[in-house]
């Protein structure tokens, strides 16, 4: 049993050596993925928006919350997504972890900012300004400076291996500080009390309101897997554009 | 051929701090011109918001560490650099003597060049910047503990840039969110002295992250020299 | 036959979107002196910091000693002498300091035996100069001093004549052929046309190569 287990690791560890594999397998999902984000997310929002009940203390203006809150978990997902893609990529030296580490951080940094700028929306109509230094808020906009950085670095390196190895050792030294600069900022935060964005607590909120939100979130997350799967298929036609089955799929498109 | 002996490691620690302290020294600039900035910088406050005695102290802890955090990481840039463009960074890559502590030499001596003479001058600062009795002695204390890790931060930043040619900037940009934290424990430590409060907590977090930093440090320097070079 | 002291196998390097080379295979064992030839751009620095392990754009196995490289670094490290293009000395300290930095990342070295060196290579007088005021070439020649001061089997020099004068060219030759019947081994790569006491061995890069 064990023995086929560690086999179907090291076929795994094989065949994601490959880029031509990997197209070839996520070519395949793409369709449903597709198919299940689109239906997720639109069920989400139109019931989130439209028939989920009002917040007795926040009226109508939580709604935001069906959007920001599952753009939030994604963008810390896809901060720890792209260390544990930069932990392959140093140990295992896996060709495809380089590339879902390169196509995580752009995506990680849009669902970053999208929490960011769905949280103002959220915060104007409850305490009347765009901005406040909300411990939350405020951790998500040091991750959208640390998801910039691991941009920054791989754009600014030429040769792309080097590129890869670089913005792995920096993704791991940012997601060790992750939970640190968390912590640090919650500290600062009680310490001059602004206001606070507070999500009615996940264990008292209605189920009317739960299942859409739980809906959103998985939706997104297809939409996240779904986009990487396109930015790694794209980074792939790139980096193996001079072999002979890269050359047949583009000449089978013009 | 002669018989090899290497080195200890404790004369290979010695070994390269000597070397890079005889270099500092016969390049002086690079021990003052952050040491120079940390001043202006903090001149600066005073001269572009107010230099009334209590928003100066109340502002005091903050400017400073940013003040500091910034002279630090003017310097950082150029720790391995000059390694790096002569070819000296190669051959320390080359040595059978452990990497990572071949950097902690290189790590520690950056920190008596630059973040020393910041501590040692802090104390006149702070009394330019009216900051209450109680609370000078946790303000040196928590730059004790934080200039080290200052420099350790920043040299992962200057190992992931030293290859490239507009290395400095991109250094800031990667090394300062990392800065954070220390940030908040320096000057939160310093604002609860000011206000007669425990600062137990606030010094116990630096401590705790400088040693985490010391050990793990090295090692991600280490790797990112290794990446850059290559 | 004695073991081969550095084997590679099957090595291929892409930079920059070119295939430098591909199919290289060859071995080194003590005694050997191995050129590496090739056109300008052909790839021989990327080689020789490859087998460094200076660089890792590569695929193949490289091995010292019948291990992997990646496995043996330290070992491999300190029977190592790597002299790359630039000459990695510092230019604001002294010679002497220079080769006692060498000998702290390397082996134990005395300054009766730094001076011993510095004087083989024509810089006697010059040992507490800054460097910053030596010549180009005498600045390659602390950087060549090491050669006396090393007890590595392997020396891996790129371009060793650069900047170097007719004698000097003349002396290290003769230290590298010495080298070579003592044991050593010495892979180089240089435009310069060789005149040792010892066979060469030339690999040349632009096609598949054999030991």
């Amino acid at each position: 049993m064990m023995l086929k287990i560690w086999n179907w690791l090291k076929n795994f560890y094989h065949k994601m050596g490959s880029p031509k594999w990997f197209y070839d397998i996520s070519g395949r999902w793409l369709p449903w993925l597709t198919a299940v984000s689109v239906l997720l997310i639109g069920v989400a929002v139109v019931w989130g928006l439209v028939f989920a009940p009002e917040d007795f203390r926040q009226g109508n203006s939580y709604r935001i919350i069906f959007i920001h809150v599952p753009a939030a978990f994604l963008a810390q997902f896809g901060y720890i997504l792209m260390a544990v893609a930069g932990i392959v990529s140093l140990v295992w030296k896996m060709k495809m972890a380089d590339v879902a580490l390169k196509c995580t951080a752009p995506i990680g940094a849009s669902f970053c900012f999208i929490a960011l700028v769905t949280g103002a929306i959220w915060g104007k109509p409850t305490w009347g300004a765009w901005w406040v230094w909300d411990a939350r808020l405020t951790s998500m906009l040091i991750l959208l400076f640390l998801y910039l950085g691991v941009i920054a670095l791989q754009s600014a390196i030429e040769n792309r291996i080097t590129a890869a190895k670089a913005g792995a050792i920096l993704s791991i030294v940012g997601v060790i500080n992750i939970p640190i600069i968390k912590y640090s900022v919650e500290w600062w935060n009680t310490l001059h009390q602004p206001a606070t964005l507070k999500i009615t607590e996940k264990s008292t909120m209605a189920p009317e309101m739960l299942i859409p939100l739980l809906l959103s979130v998985f939706g997104f997350y297809c939409l996240f897997t779904l986009m990487l799967l396109m930015r790694m298929r794209n980074d792939i036609l790139e980096n193996e554009r001079r072999t002979r089955w890269v050359r047949n799929i583009l000449m089978e498109q013009t | 051929m002669p018989e090899t002996k290497t080195a200890s490691l404790g004369s290979v620690l010695v070994g390269m701090c000597r070397r890079d302290l005889a270099m500092a020294f016969r390049r002086r600039s690079e021990v003052f011109n952050p040491l120079l900035f940390f001043v202006i910088v903090v001149t600066l406050f005073p001269l572009g918001v107010s230099p009334e005695r209590e928003f100066l102290s109340q502002i005091a802890p903050g400017v400073l560490w940013v003040a500091a955090l910034l002279a630090t990481l003017l310097s950082m840039d150029t720790l391995f650099r000059s390694d790096f463009d002569d070819g000296s960074l190669e051959q320390l890559l080359l040595s059978p003597q452990p990497l990572f502590l071949l950097v902690l030499a290189k790590v520690l001596v950056h920190w008596l060049i630059t973040g020393l003479p910041l501590i040692l001058i802090t104390p006149l600062l702070a009394l330019m910047l009216f900051v209450p009795d109680e609370s000078m002695e946790i303000l040196v204390l928590t730059l004790v503990l934080g200039t080290p890790l200052l420099s350790l931060i920043g040299a992962i930043g200057a190992g992931l840039t030293v290859g490239l040619r507009k290395g400095g900037l991109l250094l800031s940009l990667l090394i300062l969110p990392l800065y954070i934290p220390v940030l908040i424990f320096g000057t939160t430590a310093v604002q609860a002295a000011a206000q007669g409060f425990s600062v137990v907590g606030h010094m116990s977090m630096l401590g705790a992250m400088l040693a985490l930093g010391a050990t793990l440090a090295p090692f991600a320097i280490a790797a990112a020299l290794r990446i850059s070079v290559s | 036959m004695s073991e081969a002291l550095l084997e590679v196998s099957d090595l291929l390097c892409e930079r920059d979107d070119r295939l430098l080379f591909q199919g290289l295979s060859f071995s080194v064992t003590s005694g050997d002196v191995v050129q590496i030839e090739g056109p300008n751009g052909s790839g021989k620095t990327s080689l020789l910091r490859i087998l460094c392990g200076l660089s890792d754009h590569f695929e193949g196995a490289i091995s010292w000693r019948q291990q992997p490289i990646g496995k043996v670094r330290q070992a491999f490290y300190a029977e190592l002498l790597y002299q790359g293009h630039q000459a990695g000395i510092k230019s604001v300290l002294t010679a002497q300091e220079n080769l006692q930095w060498s000998g702290v990342l390397h082996e134990d070295i005395s300054i009766e035996q730094i001076n011993a060196a510095l004087a083989k290579v024509g810089l006697q007088g010059f040992e507490d100069v800054p460097c910053y005021s030596l010549s180009a070439g005498q600045q390659r020649r602390v950087g060549l001093a090491r050669l006396f001061l090393t007890a590595a089997p392997l020396w891996i020099l790129d371009e060793p004549f650069t900047a170097i004068d007719k004698s000097g060219v003349a002396e290290l030759e003769k230290v590298i052929a010495q080298h070579a019947l003592n044991g050593g081994s010495v892979i180089l790569t240089t435009h310069h046309e060789l005149h040792l006491d010892v066979s060469v061995r030339k690999v040349k890069l632009g096609e598949a190569a054999l030991a």
